[in-house]
C-alpha cells in the first residue's frame, strides 16, 4: 500500500512529462487528480492504522536493493510519520488546486510536482537509511528545478544556493550515515535494526562525531540559526506552490530526521548534545522572530517566520534529551508538541505563501509597503490572510495553539528558563498583526486600488489548509491519538 | 434535568454563539457586501443571544459539568460552580442587552460586527466555564484576537486599527503569563485542572501563581498594562460596553477571583495581588478625574473598579469581590451604553461638549444618572455595597490597604459627581456647535437603543443586595468564604457619607485634569519607549546583521571555494600539465635530433656505420 502510495505520483510524473501531446487543461487536471487519489488512499492507511508499539513499523514492505551493504527497501510508518504524510498528501492537493490557473508549462510543472510528492512520501515512510537518503537528495534536484524553472528575480542564483547548500548539508548527513553503518554490527543500514541496536552506545567520542554530522546535516535542512540563509531567497524567488511545498513538506525533512534518526539510533550522544540543542532552538525562535520582524517583503518575513517555527521543534526535541525522574510524561507532551507543530507549520505556513503567490500573481510585488486599505477592494483575500496569520501567530482554536502550547508546557516543566522562548509568540503576533495592518487597513492606495480578489482555485486550496488547522485546533483528539503513542516511545528510547 | 441534558446545555452555552457567529462571520468576508446578510445579521444576532440567555441560566441552576480528552496531559473541562453560576448569567445577560442596543446602534458591516461579538461572546462564556487551564487560556486569547477584530472594526481608520493591535499585544504579553504557569504547573505535578493548582510542589506553584497574577493582571488592565484599555475605547461604543465592563476585562478579576486559594498558598501573591489592586484603584481613580474624553473617564474608571475586585482576590474576600464583578458590570455596561448613545447622536464624546446632555432624552439622562450615582457608590445603589464587602477584606489584612482603598472610592465618587453635574448643567445656547467633532450625529436614540438601558439601570441600582445580608450569607457560603469578612455597619455608613461628601465637593470645585493623569500616567508612552522601541531596533539590527554577516560569510565561503578551485585549475594548466608539455616537446626535439642522420645518401650511412663500428670496438676494448 505504501509502495503504492508513494510511486503512483512518479508513475504519472512520467507520463506527463513523455505525453507531449497533452493539452495543458489536461494536464492541470490530471495532476489534481492524482493529489487527490493520494489524499484518498492515506486516508485508507490512516483509517486502517493502530500504533504498532515499540521498534516495529505498520503497513511494513521490505524488498533487498543493495544486499552488498546490507540495504533494503524497507518502508512503514508510525505515529511520528503518518502524520507527515498526511500532511503531505493534503499540502500537494491544496497546491494542485492553486495550479490550476498556471499559465507556464503546466504539464512540466505537474510532472515535477508529482515527482516531488512521490519523492517526500518516500522519504516520510523510509526505514532505510540510503533509501531516506536518495529520497531527500531527490528532493532537493526537484525543488531545484522548480525554483530555477518557475521562480523569478534572481531566480537561477536562488537556486543555486538553496542546491549546494542542502546538498553539502545532505553530505554531512550521508557522512552521518556511514559513521552509524560502519558501527553497527552487523553492519546495517535498517533504521529498526539501528534504532535497537544503538550502535555507538559505547562510544561517546565517535557517537558525538556521528550525532554531529547528522545534525549538521538535519540542521540546514529544518533551517535552523546559524544555517537558514538560504530560505530566504529561496522563498522570496521561488514560486507559489514552489514555496508552499518548500515550507509545508522539505522543511519536515529535516525535523522528522532528528525524531526518526538522531533521536532513536543515537540516544546517549543526543543526551549529551542537549543542551547546545536547547540554545539553538531557543535562539532560532528569538532570531527568526526578530529578523522577521524588520522585513519589509511579505515572503521574506514568512520566511523568516518559519525559521521561528521550526526553533519551537528544535527546542522540544532537545528538551526531551534532558533525563531526569518524573519528567518523562512531560517530555512527551513537548514531543507531542514538536510534531504536531510539523503539520501544523505544513498547514499554516503553506497556506500563507499561497496568500502571498497572490501578490506576485496581481501586481508582482511583496513589498508591504506598497500596499494599503487592501480589505476594500479584497474582502476574502483578508479573511483567508487574517486566519492564516492569527494561526501562525499561535491563536488557540487553531492548530498552532495545539503545536505550541503542548511544546511550551513540556519544555518549561522540564527545561524551566526555556519559558524565553515564550517572547516568539509575542513578537510573532507583533508582526502578523502590523503587516495585517500595513497592507490591509487604511485609505486604498498604491497595489491596492486595481487588486482583484481571490479567484476560486485560490480560495480553495488556501481554505482546504486553513480549514485543517482550524479542525486540528478545535478537535485535536484524531491527530493526537496518533501522535502520542508515538512519542512516548520515542522519549522512551532516548531516555535509554 | 438528567445528566445527559445538562451536559448538551453546557455545551450549548459555548457551542450556539461560537457557530452562528462563526458563520456570520465567515460569511461576511466570503460573501462580500450582501444587503440581505446585514439585515438579517442583528435579529440574528439577538436571537442567538436570547437562546444563549437561556441556556445559561439553566446551566447555572443544575451546575453541569464535562470533560472529554483534549491534548497530551490534559483534558477539556467545563464546568459551573458557585462562581460561574454568578457570573454566566450576568455575562449573558449583557450580551444580550448590547447586541439589542447594537441592533439599533451599528448600522454598517453588521454581519462581521454581529459575527464577531458571538465569537466574543462564546470565548467569554467559555472563560467562566473552563475547568482546566488549557481551556481558560484558549477562551482567553480569543478573546483577546475577537477584541483585536472589534477594536479595529472600522478598519479604514488606521489609528483604530494600531488602537485594535496596542490592545491585543499587550493582553497577550500578559497572557503569556498562562502558557508559564501551564509549564509550572506540569512540572510540579499539579496536573492542568485549575482547582488543583495550588496543590503544585515547591517552587512550581510560586511560579504557577507569579503566571496566573501577570495573566490576571493584564486582561484586568490593572498597573502597569493599564494603557490598553484606554486604546481601546477607539472601538465602537457596545463593544466597550461588553468587553469593558462585563466580559473581557472582568474576566481578569474573574481569573484572580477563581484562582485566590492559589494566591493565598504562596503566601507572598495575595498581598501582591491586593497592593496592585488598591493602587489601581486609587491611581486609576485619579486618571478617570482627570479625563476629558467621557469614554476615556469610563475606561479608566473599569481599571480603577476592577482594582477593587483584585483587592478582593488578594485578600480572599471571593464572595465581595464577586458581587462588585456583577454590580460593575450592570453599572458600567449602562454608563457605555449611554456613551454610546450619545455619541451616535450627538458626534461626540467630550465632556466640553455634554453639559446638558442629560436633559436631551430623558430616558438616557435618568438611566445614565442611575449608572454614575452607583459608581459613585451612593446609598442604596449596588457599588456602595459591593466596594464595602471588598473593603472589609482589606481592613481585615491591613489598615493602610483599607485607606487605600477608602481613598480609591473617593475618587470614584469624584469621577462619577463630574459626569453628574455636567450632564444636568442647563443646555448651553451654543450646544449644537460642539457636536459632531468626531462623527455625523443622528440627533436621535431609537428604542432599540433605550431599551436596554433601563433593564441595565434596575440592575445597577439592585445588584448591591449580593453584598447585603441576608443574599450575601448564602452567597457566601455558597462561594466556600466562611472566613471573608462583612463589612460593619460603621464602615458602610462611613463610605456611604464620604460619597456624599465628596459629591458635595464636587458639585461646587473644578476638578483639575493634571497632564500626567490626562495622558495615563505616560504608561503607553513608556512601554514604547522601553520596549516597543528597543525591540524593533534589535530587530532590524539583526536583520542587518543576517543580511551583512551570515549571508555573506556563506556567500563569501563559496566564492573562497570558487576562487580556490580556480586556483587549482591554474595549476593544473601551469605546471601538471606545464611538465606534460615540456616532456612532450623534449622527446619531440629528440626525434628531430634523430631524424637528423637519415639523409637517404648511401656513402654517408657507411661512414656512419664504420663509426659506429670502431665506437663498439673501441668499447669493447675499453671493457674487456
Amino acid at each position: 500500500m505504501l509502495s503504492v502510495i508513494v510511486f503512483l505520483p512518479l508513475v504519472v510524473a512520467v507520463g506527463l512529462l513523455s505525453a507531449t501531446w497533452l493539452a495543458d487543461s489536461m494536464a492541470r487536471w490530471l495532476f489534481l487528480a492524482a493529489t487527490l487519489v493520494e489524499v484518498v488512499l492515506v486516508g485508507i492507511v490512516w483509517a486502517g492504522y493502530h500504533d504498532p508499539g515499540t521498534g516495529r513499523l505498520a503497513y511494513q514492505e521490505q524488498v533487498p536493493w543493495i544486499p552488498g551493504v546490507s540495504s533494503s527497501y524497507h518502508v512503514g510508518v508510525d505515529g511520528l510519520s503518518l502524520p507527515l504524510v498526511a500532511m503531505t498528501v493534503v499540502v500537494f492537493a491544496a497546491g494542485a488546486v492553486y495550479a490550476l490557473r498556471e499559465r507556464d508549462r503546466p504539464r512540466l510543472q505537474a510532472a515535477l510536482f508529482l515527482f516531488l510528492e512521490g519523492v517526500s512520501l518516500g522519504l516520510f515512510v523510509s526505514a532505510d537509511l540510503i533509501v531516506f537518503f536518495v529520497f531527500f537528495d531527490l528532493s532537493i534536484v526537484a525543488m531545484y528545478f522548480s525554483i530555477a524553472g518557475w521562480g523569478q528575480g534572481d531566480a537561477a542564483r536562488s537556486a543555486m544556493k538553496f542546491f549546494l547548500y542542502t546538498f553539502l548539508g545532505s553530505l554531512a548527513l550521508l557522512l552521518g550515515f556511514i559513521g552509524l553503518y560502519v558501527a553497527a554490527d552487523p553492519h546495517t543500514f535498517d533504521m529498526v535494526e539501528l534504532a535497537r541496536a544503538t550502535p555507538l552506545a559505547g562510544s561517546p567520542v565517535a557517537g558525538a562525531l556521528v550525532l554531529a554530522a547528522i545534525l549538521l546535516g538535519l540542521a540546514v535542512k529544518t533551517p535552523t540559526f546559524p544555517f537558514h540563509t538560504w530560505l530566504p531567497s529561496a522563498h522570496t524567488d521561488a514560486p507559489a506552490i514552489g514555496s508552499l511545498v518548500l515550507a509545508a513538506v522539505l522543511l519536515k525533512m529535516g525535523t522528522y530526521g532528528f525524531v526518526r534518526i538522531a533521536m532513536p539510533m543515537l540516544p546517549q550522544a543526543w543526551q549529551a548534545w542537549a543542551p547546545v540543542i536547547i540554545v539553538i532552538g531557543v535562539i532560532s525562535v528569538l532570531y527568526g522572530a526578530l529578523v522577521a520582524l524588520a522585513q519589509t517583503d511579505l515572503k521574506r518575513m514568512i520566511a523568516y517566520t518559519s525559521v521561528n517555527h521550526m526553533g519551537y521543534i528544535v527546542l522540544a526535541v532537545g528538551v526531551a534529551g534532558v533525563i531526569s525522574r518524573d519528567t518523562e510524561q512531560a517530555r512527551a507532551v513537548a514531543v507531542t508538541g514538536a510534531v504536531t507543530q510539523m503539520v501544523s507549520h505544513g498547514l499554516v505556513t503553506g497556506a500563507l505563501f499561497l496568500l502571498a503567490g497572490v501578490m506576485r500573481d496581481r501586481t508582482g510585488s511583496y513589498d508591504i509597503r506598497e500596499y494599503g486599505g487592501l480589505a476594500a477592494v479584497a474582502p476574502r483575500y483578508i479573511g483567508l490572510f487574517a486566519v492564516a496569520a492569527f494561526a501562525s501567530l499561535g491563536l488557540p482554536a487553531l492548530s498552532g495553539f495545539i503545536a505550541e502550547f503542548q511544546v511550551f508546557t513540556g519544555s518549561v516543566a522540564v527545561v524551566p528558563v526555556t519559558a524565553v522562548a515564550l517572547l516568539g509568540i509575542l513578537i510573532t503576533a507583533a508582526l502578523f498583526l502590523r503587516a495585517l495592518q500595513a497592507v490591509f487597513t487604511g485609505t486604498t492606495r498604491g497595489l491596492s486600488v486595481d487588486f482583484t480578489d481571490l479567484r476560486p482555485s485560490e480560495t480553495w486550496s488556501a481554505g482546504l489548509l486553513l480549514a485543517l488547522s482550524l479542525f486540528v485546533g478545535v478537535l485535536p483528539r484524531p491527530l493526537l491519538d496518533v501522535i502520542e503513542p508515538a512519542a512516548h516511545t520515542v522519549v522512551g528510547l532516548v531516555g535509554r | 434535568m438528567s445528566e445527559p441534558v445538562s451536559e448538551l446545555v453546557l455545551w450549548a452555552v459555548v457551542l450556539v454563539p461560537t457557530v452562528v457567529g462563526g458563520c456570520l462571520a465567515v460569511a461576511a468576508f466570503l460573501g462580500g457586501t450582501s444587503r440581505a446578510l446585514d439585515r438579517m445579521a442583528a435579529p440574528l444576532a439577538v436571537a442567538t443571544a436570547t437562546l444563549t440567555l437561556v441556556v445559561s441560566s439553566i446551566a447555572a441552576l443544575t451546575r453541569p459539568s464535562v470533560d472529554v480528552p483534549f491534548m497530551a496531559g490534559t483534558s477539556f473541562g467545563l464546568g459551573v460552580d458557585a462562581l460561574s453560576a454568578l457570573l454566566l448569567p450576568t455575562v449573558a445577560a449583557v450580551i444580550l442587552l448590547v447586541l439589542v442596543f447594537a441592533a439599533g446602534d451599528i448600522c454598517e458591516s453588521r454581519a462581521r460586527f454581529h459575527g464577531l461579538m458571538l465569537l466574543f461572546a462564546a470565548a467569554a462564556l467559555l472563560t467562566v466555564t473552563a475547568t482546566t487551564l488549557p481551556v481558560l487560556l484558549l477562551a482567553w486569547e480569543v478573546m483577546g484576537a475577537t477584541s483585536y477584530a472589534l477594536v479595529a472594526f472600522w478598519w479604514r481608520d488606521e489609528r483604530r486599527v494600531s488602537s485594535g493591535l496596542t490592545a491585543f499585544l499587550t493582553t497577550r504579553a500578559a497572557d503569556l503569563g498562562l502558557y508559564a504557569a501551564a509549564g509550572a504547573a506540569l512540572g510540579g505535578g499539579a496536573g492542568l485542572a485549575l482547582p488543583d493548582l495550588a496543590d503544585a510542589a515547591g517552587g512550581w506553584r510560586d511560579a504557577v501563581a507569579l503566571g496566573v497574577l501577570v495573566a490576571g493582571l493584564g486582561k484586568a488592565a490593572q498597573l502597569p498594562f493599564s494603557f490598553w484599555l484606554s486604546r481601546a475605547m477607539d472601538g465602537p461604543s457596545p463593544v466597550s460596553a461588553l468587553l469593558h465592563s462585563a466580559a473581557m476585562v472582568a474576566m481578569g478579576g474573574y481569573l484572580l477571583l477563581r484562582t485566590a486559594p492559589l494566591l493565598d498558598a504562596t503566601g507572598w501573591a495575595g498581598p501582591v495581588t491586593a497592593w496592585v489592586g488598591a493602587v489601581t484603584a486609587l491611581l486609576l481613580g485619579a486618571v478617570a478625574v482627570a479625563q476629558s474624553d467621557l469614554k476615556q473617564l469610563l475606561a479608566a474608571s473599569t481599571s480603577a473598579q476592577l482594582g477593587f475586585v483584585v483587592l478582593a482576590a488578594g485578600v480572599g474576600a471571593v464572595s465581595g469581590g464577586a458581587a462588585h464583578l456583577v454590580a460593575h458590570a450592570a453599572t458600567k455596561s449602562l454608563l457605555f451604553l449611554v456613551a454610546g448613545a450619545w455619541l451616535s447622536a450627538l458626534g461626540t464624546k467630550q465632556l466640553s461638549a455634554l453639559p446638558g446632555a442629560g436633559r436631551l432624552w430623558p430616558l438616557v439622562g435618568v438611566t445614565g444618572t442611575v449608572g454614575a450615582l452607583s459608581l459613585a457608590g451612593v446609598v442604596p445603589l449596588s457599588l456602595w455595597a459591593t466596594k464595602d464587602a471588598v473593603l472589609a477584606g482589606a481592613l481585615e489584612q491591613s489598615p493602610l490597604l483599607y485607606v487605600v482603598g477608602l481613598a480609591g472610592a473617593a475618587l470614584s465618587a469624584a469621577y462619577a459627581g463630574k459626569l453628574l453635574f455636567l450632564i444636568w448643567r442647563p443646555l448651553p445656547g451654543d450646544a449644537e456647535e460642539w457636536y459632531d467633532k468626531e462623527e455625523t450625529g443622528t440627533r436621535e436614540v431609537g428604542r432599540l437603543q433605550q431599551a436596554p438601558l433601563v433593564v441595565l439601570a434596575v440592575g445597577a441600582a439592585a445588584l448591591g443586595v449580593l453584598a447585603l445580608p441576608p443574599v450575601a450569607d448564602t452567597l457566601r457560603r455558597a462561594l466556600g468564604g466562611h472566613t471573608s469578612p462583612v463589612a460593619s455597619l460603621t464602615e458602610l455608613v462611613t463610605s456611604a457619607v464620604l460619597a456624599l461628601a465628596v459629591l458635595a465637593v464636587v458639585a461646587r470645585v473644578r476638578l483639575p485634569e493634571p497632564q500626567v493623569l490626562h495622558g495615563w500616567l505616560g504608561l503607553e508612552v513608556a512601554a514604547h519607549a522601553v520596549l516597543v522601541r528597543p525591540t524593533l531596533r534589535l530587530g532590524e539590527l539583526l536583520a542587518r546583521f543576517d543580511d551583512q554577516v551570515l549571508d555573506r560569510s556563506v556567500t563569501l565561503t563559496s566564492s573562497a571555494v570558487l576562487a580556490g578551485a580556480r586556483r587549482v585549475g591554474d595549476l593544473d594548466v601551469h605546471v601538471v600539465d606545464g611538465v606534460v608539455e615540456s616532456v612532450a616537446a623534449g622527446a619531440r626535439r629528440l626525434g628531430q635530433l634523430a631524424r637528423r642522420p637519415q639523409t637517404g645518401q648511401l656513402h654517408q650511412y657507411f661512414i656512419q656505420a664504420v663509426a659506429m663500428l670502431a665506437v663498439a670496438v673501441i668499447l669493447l676494448v675499453a671493457v674487456g
